[in-house]
């Protein structure tokens, strides 16, 4: 190996997207391979856990992870990354705030088994097999029995860095390959900010919107419409329509895809400095502005938003003021 | 903790023109309620965003009330009563979904002059929260465990 600082890139719950925007840097990727020595990669290199661990303490320079933590593998993982490495990056909204599995924390291990091994159609499970922690196969045509182990399933989806203690943040689902140059140039240059900032404008997306001219002096909703049952116009605030945007309530970083793709935004940037709750932040700006002073009324209106939490906190539900919902009282 | 001993925690965010001055009667006039409201002076209830409410219950408080001038016409900024309206039917039902009782987070309209209505709100919040017990929040909420017989890395 040379003297080149090392790299790792390690995914837990997450899509494998966050692993699309490192090859979206296209030629760039060829610059970083220059500078840098990649000593993890999960999804192209095959490096073991062994070769981590004979590291030394922060002998990585930098440890790039994606997805959220939900399962002791996961999370053993990200301890030892913590250890040999000098500087953490949680990358993209799953690291970030929970991201979409974070979801999951709507329900708990055992809602989700069930769902998952036994309510949904297609499953044929008629002896309700879950998996378990210890495992025996019998093995008899080989040399068996094995006793396995599998990783536990958490009933809680956490954020990375409810699991270890995280230095950056690359938001976005994923972080567009602009960011992640910017913080690659950063971290190779010692041009680092403060620790915990998040690696993006700190400015919220309303801003920047190149709909943002459309938006009226006196912005009111009388009506919730959907992307699902009629389209947006392609040139109006989505909010003017009716339709629910995070913008007013999300960082903004992100180029605009979703707007340019005629979609309002969802939110994947988390909120900018100083919002501590996401989803209680765009509740609180979408219902000040109801067209209307009557309760009757206002809860009709409202009544449109089929599932509150999970629009308001689509990528940010572990990392919010509550983490999760209630089970069992 | 049984339920005759619990005590609900409630956090009263109460605007500072007319509910606040409310509850000031109640106290000037002797009204006798029950002491578990813990007030805040906020300037007006339009002020309370919902952060304000679920940080409340993400904290430690068993219940929250918000109180405000009776709208259509009694708010000293005009609209913020009907702000505060317009976000609590949303809220609550956000609530729900996190399995937060109705009964522990409340909106009431309380005038300067209606002390005995104030003292009425917390006796009657006291009395449904009761039964409900601790919200035990505690950062997220404590029954559900974060993490299954964790091994910490030296130990490995």
């Amino acid at each position: 190996m040379s003297g080149k600082p090392k790299v790792a890139f390690y995914w837990c719950a997450s899509c494998g997207g966050c692993e699309e925007t490192v090859v979206d840097l296209n030629e760039d990727i060829l610059k970083v391979v220059d500078a840098v020595d990649i000593v993890l990669w999960p999804v192209a290199l095959d490096f073991k856990r062994r070769d981590i661990e004979a590291m030394a303490d922060g002998e990585i320079a930098v440890s790039f992870i994606n997805g959220a933590v939900r399962l002791s593998e996961q999370e053993e993982w990200v301890e030892l990354l913590r250890h040999k490495s000098n500087l953490v990056v949680a990358f993209g909204s799953c690291a970030h705030l929970g991201g979409i599995p974070g979801l999951g924390n709507v329900a708990n291990r055992e809602l989700i088994f069930q769902r998952k091994y036994v309510a949904v159609p297609t499953a044929d499970n008629p002896d309700e097999v879950f998996p378990s922690e210890a495992v025996t196969v019998d093995g008899t045509e080989t040399e068996g029995p094995y006793d396995l182990d599998l990783p536990s399933f958490y009933d809680t989806v956490k954020t990375l860095d409810q699991s270890i203690d995280v230095d950056y943040y690359l938001p976005g689902c994923p972080p567009p390959s602009n960011l992640v140059w910017d913080a690659v140039t950063a971290i190779l240059e010692g041009k680092l900010p403060e620790k915990g900032t998040v690696l993006a404008p700190n400015r919220t997306l309303c801003e920047t919107c190149p709909r943002n001219e459309t938006k009226p002096e006196e912005l009111t909703i009388s009506e919730f419409k959907r992307v699902a049952t009629s389209t947006p116009d392609p040139e109006e605030c989505f909010l003017a329509q009716g339709y629910i945007c995070m913008g007013p309530a999300t960082r903004s970083g992100c180029g605009e895809r979703c707007i340019s793709g005629n979609m309002p935004c969802r939110g994947c940037f988390g909120p900018p400095d100083g919002v501590v709750d996401q989803g209680t932040k765009i509740l609180s700006a979408i219902a000040s502005i109801i067209d209307s002073t009557d309760k009757q009324e206002i809860e009709r209106i409202t009544g449109a938003i089929a599932d509150p939490l999970g629009t308001f906190y689509r990528f940010s539900l572990p990392g919010s003021l509550l983490g999760r919902t209630r089970m069992g009282g | 903790m049984s339920e005759r001993d619990f005590e609900p925690r409630i956090i009263g965010f109460l605007c500072r023109w007319c509910s606040y001055p409310g509850a000031d009667l109640a106290g000037t006039s002797r009204i006798t309620y029950p002491p578990n409201l813990i007030p805040i002076r906020v300037m007006c209830s339009g002020r309370v965003d919902p952060t304000f409410v679920v940080k409340a219950l993400a904290d430690g408080a068993d219940g929250v009330l918000i109180a405000g001038c009776h709208p259509p016409t009694d708010c000293h900024y005009q609209s913020g009563n009907i702000k505060a309206m317009r976000r609590y039917p949303l809220l609550m039902r956000m609530l729900d979904q996190f399995g937060i009782e109705r009964e522990r987070v409340r909106l009431e309209w309380i005038s300067a002059s209606e002390g005995p209505k104030f003292a009425h709100v917390v006796a009657e919040m006291r009395e449904a929260i009761k039964p409900l017990g601790p919200l035990k929040t505690n950062g997220t909420f404590a029954d559900v465990s974060f993490a299954r017989e964790r091994v910490p890395f030296n130990e490995r």
